[in-house]
C-alpha cells in the first residue's frame, strides 16, 4: 500500500516535469527569454563585483556611441551606460521582487483570514478589496506616492500595498473550498488553533496558486515601477532603474537612440520571461492543462 | 432581473461614498493641505483663522466633508492650489481631449481584438494562432511609453512625417488635417496598448467555447465549421466581451495618462501628472473620485449588460 | 474472413478500425482493429468500461474525432457507401441526416445561449431545406413525439429551463428531425437519475418501433441493455472481446471478461444469493498496451500464452464469437477447478 503510494507520488512528479519539458519544447521563445532572464538576474546580482562604475562621470567623454571601452556607450555626463543599465536592472528587479513579496504577504494574509474566518471579518476585508479595486491602479499608486518621499523604499511599499487585491481574492476563494475538506474540518474539530491551521494547512495548500501569482505579480511590479519612474514619480537620481533610464534617454533620443532602445528591450525580455515562467509553473501545478486534448 | 439590477445599484452607492470618504481623508491628512496652500508663514494667526473660516475649514471635519461632497454633486470641484483655476473648468476642456484620443483607440483595439482573437482561437495551435498569440504575448510586455518613444524616433525624428507633441500646431487650431497628424502617433500607441490583453481574452474565450460539448454535438448534426463559428461560438464569445465594455468606461478619463504625457496631448494625463508633481491635492483627489466612480459605474454597467444579454440570468428574479 | 457476409442485412459494417491519438509525442491507441456491423432495424448494444474505446470507435466512424486522432480502417460501409471514400463535406452532410448521434451529458450538449427551437430548426433547415415556418411546425411535432408537453411554448425556451431528462429528450428530438436510418446513442442515460434513465430507454425503444431505424446504444452498464438490444458487443482495451445475440451473451457468455461483467451485475431476483464479484485491477494503459490479450492481467484464467499476441476469434455461432485462446468448454473446466 505504502509502496504504491510512493510510486504514485513519484509518477506524478515526473508527469509534472514531463509536461513542463514538453511545453518548453514547443515554445522556443520561452526557452530563449528564460535564459536571457537568467543572465539579467545574474548580472544584477554580481554587479558590485564587476569592474563597472555606474556613477563615475567624465564630461570629456559624454554621449559616446557604443565601443569596446563602453559597450553601451556613455550618457550625457559621461557615465558608462553599460554599468548604468546593469545597476538599473538591479534596482528594477529588486523593486519587482520586494514589491511582489509585500503584495503576496498582504494578499495571502487577507485572503486566508477572510476565507477562513468568514462572517463580518470576510465582509469587511472584501469591501476593502472592492474599494481598492475600484480605483484605477495608476491613479492609486501615483496618489500614494506623493505622501511618501519619492524613492526606492516608497515605490516598493506603494506597489506592494496596492496590488495585493487580486491575490487576496484568489486565495480567499481557495481557502473557502479548502475549509470544507476533511483534514481541515478534522483539525478544527480536534481543537487546533486557527493560526496553526492557517499556517500549517491552508497556506501549504494554496501554495501553488501563490507561486503562480508571484510571477504575474513580479512582472506587473516591474512594469509599474518603470512607468512611475518614467513619469518622474518613481526612482530618483542618482539612483536609476530601467524606467528612469528611459525617462533620461527621452531628452537625447534624437541622437542616442540606443540609450532608449536597450533598457526598453530589457524590460520587455524580463516581463515576457516572467509571464512565460508563470505559464510553465501553471503547467507544473496542473499538468492536465497540457493533456486537454484527450478524450 | 429588475430586482437584481436595483440591488446592484444599491450596493454601488455605498462604494462610491466610501471612496469619497477615503479621498477626503487622504486630502485632509496629507502633509501639505489646502490651508497651507492659501496661507503663508508670515500671516498672523488671526488672518489664518479668518481664511479658515472663509473656506469653512474651521467647521468639524464631518461638516467639511459634507460641504465638499455637496460641492462635487453640484459640479463644484473646487480650485487648484497652484493656478487657482476652477478644476471643473479645467476638466471640461481636458476630458473631451482625452476622449477624442481614447475612444477611437479603444474602439479600434476592441474590434481588432475580436477579429484577431476569434481567428486565433478558432485555429488553435495553427500558424495564424501562433503568430497572433505570439505577438500578443510580446506586446503585453512592451511598456507603452517605450513604444511611443519608438514611434517618435522613427516617424517623428527620422522620417519627419509627424509632429511629436501636442494636439494642434500653433495657429492651426481649426485644421482637421493638422489635428489628425498630431493624432496618429498617440492613437497608434494607445491602440497597441489596449490590443494585446483584449486579443488574449477573446482568444482564450474562443478556445474554451470550441472545446465545449455543444460544438461536438453541432458537428455530429452536420453543422459546417462556418455555421458553428457564426451561429454558435461567436455569440457565446461576444457576450462576455460586450460586458467588458463597461469596465473600459474609466479609460475615457484615465486611460491614457502615460501616452498623453509622452506626446504632450492636452488631456487629463499631463494635468494629473502636473498636479501630482506640484502637490495640487484638490485636482488629484477629484480625479481619484472621478475615475473610481467611473470604475464602479462601469462594473454596474457590465453587470446590467450581462443581465440583459444572457438568457440564463435574464429570467432570474 | 468468415465474418464478412453478404451486406444487404447490414446498415453499417466496419472492418479493422484503428484510432490513434497523438499528444505531445505519445500515441494513445484507443481502438486497435475492430470489425463489427449493425443490422437494419436492430438495436445493437456496445458495452465496455470507460476507456474501452467504445465511444471513440463510434465517433471515428462518424468522423467526429479531433485533429490529433488518426482513424484507419479497411472499409466502413454505411448503406453500401464507403464512408472512408467520402469527402469531408459529404461526411458532414451525412451526419445528422442519415446517422444521428445523441451524447452522454445532455447538460452541456446544447448551446446555453440558443433556444431549443433554434437548435431544432437549424437541423431541419440544413438537412431538409425547410423554411423557417415549416421547420418550426416540424420541430413542434418532433418535440411532441419525444414526449415534451406544450412544445410550442418550450420551443422558445433556453436549455437551462429544461431538466436533464428533458434536455436528453430535446437531443433525441434533434436526432429524429431528419428521420435518420441509424441513431448512435452514446451513454444517453449515464448522466441522468435512475427513474429518468428508464424513461429515456423506453423512449428510444418506442421510437425504434415507430420509425424502424437502427440504434447503436453505447453503455458501460450491461444490465441496462438486457431488455432492449438484439445483439451485444463487448469491448475492452480498444478491442472487441465478444459479440453475440443478447440471449447468447447473457445465457452462454464465452469470454472471461463477459463472464466477469455479468457477475458484477446486481441481480434483484429472490433467492439469488451469489456474491457480486467486482473485477479486480484496472483497465490497461492505452499508451503502452500489452502485446497480448488486454484482459490477461485481470483474468483469473490467464496463462503465459495469453500475453503472447492478441488471440484469434473463436466462432461459436453465426452471431457469436469471442477473442480468447480458450474455448468455452476449456474455461468451464478451469472454472470448476478454480472453485
Amino acid at each position: 500500500m505504502m509502496k504504491r503510494n510512493e510510486g504514485n507520488k513519484k509518477k506524478s512528479r515526473s508527469v509534472r516535469v514531463d509536461s513542463v519539458l514538453l511545453s518548453l519544447k514547443h515554445d522556443k521563445a520561452a526557452v530563449i527569454s528564460l535564459i536571457l532572464l537568467g543572465l539579467i538576474i545574474l548580472f544584477a546580482l554580481i554587479a558590485p563585483f564587476l569592474p563597472v562604475e555606474p556613477n563615475a562621470t567624465n564630461i570629456a567623454n559624454r554621449l559616446q556611441p557604443p565601443s569596446a571601452g563602453h559597450w553601451f556607450g556613455t550618457d550625457e555626463v559621461g557615465r558608462d551606460y553599460f554599468a548604468r543599465v546593469i545597476y538599473g536592472g538591479r534596482v528594477s528587479l529588486m523593486v519587482g521582487f520586494l514589491a511582489m513579496l509585500t503584495s503576496l504577504t498582504i494578499g495571502v494574509a487577507v485572503g486566508t483570514i477572510a476565507g477562513f474566518c468568514g462572517g463580518m471579518v470576510d465582509m469587511v476585508l472584501m469591501r476593502i478589496v472592492d474599494v481598492l479595486y475600484s480605483i484605477p491602479w495608476m491613479i492609486l499608486v501615483t496618489v500614494v506616492s506623493i505622501f511618501l518621499r519619492p524613492g526606492l523604499k516608497s515605490i516598493i511599499l506603494v506597489i506592494g500595498f496596492f496590488t495585493w487585491m487580486e491575490i487576496a481574492r484568489l486565495v480567499r476563494a481557495e481557502t473557502l473550498s479548502l475549509k470544507e475538506r476533511e483534514f481541515i474540518l478534522y483539525a478544527e474539530f480536534s481543537g487546533v488553533g486557527i493560526w496553526k491551521i492557517i499556517i500549517s494547512h491552508i497556506i501549504p495548500s494554496v501554495f501553488p496558486t501563490i507561486i503562480v501569482s508571484a510571477t504575474t505579480s513580479m512582472a506587473n511590479a516591474i512594469m509599474t515601477e518603470s512607468s512611475l519612474s518614467f513619469l518622474g514619480v518613481g526612482i530618483q537620481q542618482p539612483m536609476s532603474s530601467w524606467g528612469s533610464l528611459l525617462q533620461n534617454a527621452q531628452g537625447t533620443m534624437q541622437n542616442t537612440f540606443y540609450m532608449a532602445l536597450i533598457p526598453g528591450l530589457l524590460i520587455i525580455i524580463t516581463i515576457f520571461a516572467f509571464n512565460k515562467l508563470g505559464n510553465l509553473l501553471r503547467v507544473f501545478v496542473e499538468p492536465k492543462i497540457m493533456n486537454d486534448e484527450k478524450e | 432581473m429588475a430586482k437584481y439590477i436595483v440591488r446592484r445599484i444599491l450596493t454601488a452607492i455605498p462604494m462610491v461614498l466610501l471612496i469619497t470618504i477615503l479621498c477626503f481623508a487622504l486630502m485632509h491628512f496629507a502633509p501639505y493641505n489646502a490651508i497651507d496652500a492659501m496661507t503663508t508663514p508670515k500671516m498672523s494667526p488671526e488672518t489664518i483663522e479668518l481664511i479658515k473660516a472663509k473656506y469653512g475649514y474651521d467647521k468639524p471635519l464631518f461638516i467639511q466633508y459634507l460641504r465638499w461632497l455637496n460641492g462635487i454633486l453640484n459640479g463644484n470641484f473646487g480650485y487648484s492650489i497652484v493656478t487657482k483655476q476652477s478644476i471643473a473648468g479645467d476638466l471640461a476642456v481636458r476630458i473631451p481631449n482625452t476622449i477624442k484620443l481614447v475612444l477611437p483607440a479603444y474602439a479600434t483595439a476592441y474590434i481588432l481584438a475580436i477579429i484577431l482573437g476569434l481567428l486565433a482561437g478558432s485555429h488553435k495551435n495553427k500558424a495564424a494562432d501562433k503568430v497572433i498569440d505570439g505577438i500578443s504575448s510580446i506586446a503585453i510586455a512592451v511598456p507603452s511609453f517605450w513604444f511611443s518613444m519608438l514611434l517618435i524616433f522613427i516617424l517623428g525624428y527620422k522620417l519627419k512625417l509627424l509632429p511629436i507633441v501636442g494636439m494642434h500646431s500653433v495657429g492651426k487650431e481649426a485644421s482637421m488635417a493638422d489635428f489628425l497628424r498630431h493624432f496618429i502617433m498617440p492613437f497608434i500607441t494607445l491602440t497597441f496598448t489596449f490590443l494585446p490583453a483584449n486579443v488574449k481574452f477573446v482568444r482564450s474565450s474562443t478556445v474554451t467555447q470550441f472545446s465545449e460539448d455543444y460544438v461536438l454535438v453541432q458537428r455530429a448534426f452536420g453543422a459546417s465549421r462556418g455555421e458553428i463559428m457564426f451561429k454558435h461560438v461567436c455569440k457565446n464569445v461576444l457576450l462576455p466581451i460586450i460586458t467588458r465594455l463597461g469596465m473600459a468606461l474609466q479609460l475615457l478619463v484615465t486611460g491614457a495618462i502615460i501616452t498623453e504625457t509622452v506626446f504632450g496631448w492636452p488631456g487629463v494625463g499631463p494635468y494629473f501628472i502636473k498636479a501630482i508633481q506640484g502637490m495640487d491635492y484638490p485636482i488629484v483627489m477629484i480625479i481619484l473620485v472621478l475615475s473610481s466612480t467611473l470604475v464602479i459605474l462601469g462594473n454596474l454597467l457590465s453587470d446590467i449588460l450581462y443581465c440583459i444579454t444572457d438568457p440564463r440570468i435574464r429570467e432570474m428574479g | 474472413m468468415e465474418e464478412i457476409k453478404k451486406n444487404d442485412d447490414k446498415i453499417l459494417s466496419a472492418q479493422n478500425v484503428h484510432t490513434t491519438f497523438r499528444t505531445h509525442g505519445k500515441s494513445v491507441k484507443a481502438v486497435r482493429g475492430v470489425s463489427f456491423y449493425a443490422g437494419y432495424q436492430e438495436i445493437l448494444a456496445v458495452v465496455g468500461e470507460s476507456g474501452s474505446g467504445k465511444s471513440v470507435l463510434m465517433k471515428s466512424i462518424l468522423g467526429l474525432m479531433p485533429e490529433n486522432a488518426e482513424v484507419t480502417a479497411d472499409q466502413i460501409l454505411f448503406m453500401d457507401k464507403n464512408i472512408l471514400e467520402m469527402t469531408p463535406e459529404q461526411q458532414r452532410k451525412m451526419r445528422g441526416k442519415e446517422i444521428a448521434m445523441v451524447f452522454q451529458d445532455p447538460m452541456t450538449a446544447l448551446n446555453p445561449l440558443r433556444t431549443i427551437g433554434f437548435h431544432l430548426t437549424e437541423v431541419l433547415k440544413r438537412h431538409r431545406g425547410m423554411d423557417k415556418r415549416t421547420a418550426r411546425k416540424e420541430a413542434i411535432a418532433v418535440l411532441e413525439q419525444v414526449g415534451i408537453s406544450s412544445p410550442e411554448k418550450r420551443l422558445d425556451q433556453y436549455p437551462h429551463e429544461f431538466s436533464g431528462g428533458m434536455r436528453q429528450r430535446v437531443l433525441i428530438a434533434m436526432a429524429l428531425c431528419c428521420r435518420p436510418k441509424l441513431l448512435i446513442a452514446d451513454e444517453p442515460t449515464t448522466a441522468l437519475d435512475v427513474t429518468i434513465q428508464a424513461q429515456i430507454l423506453e423512449l428510444l425503444k418506442k421510437l425504434q418501433d415507430e420509425t424502424g431505424m437502427s440504434i447503436i446504444l453505447i453503455t458501460h452498464d450491461l444490465g441496462v441493455v438486457a431488455s432492449l438490444s438484439r445483439r451485444i458487443m463487448v469491448m475492452y482495451g480498444g478491442l472487441l472481446m465478444e459479440e453475440g445475440l443478447t440471449e447468447e451473451i447473457f445465457y452462454s457468455p464465452k469470454h472471461p471478461y463477459t463472464r466477469a461483467l455479468l457477475q458484477a451485475i446486481p441481480k434483484p431476483q429472490a433467492g439469488d444469493r451469489k456474491r457480486l464479484e467486482p473485477i479486480p485491477g484496472m483497465a490497461p494503459s492505452l499508451i503502452d498496451p500489452p502485446d497480448g490479450c488486454p484482459f490477461a492481467e485481470r483474468c483469473k484464467f490467464a496463462c503465459e500464452q495469453c500475453e503472447k499476441g492478441i488471440p484469434k476469434y473463436r466462432v461459436y455461432s453465426d452471431t457469436q464469437r469471442a477473442m480468447c485462446i480458450f474455448s468455452a468448454e476449456e474455461l468451464d473446466a478451469r472454472e470448476r477447478k478454480v472453485d
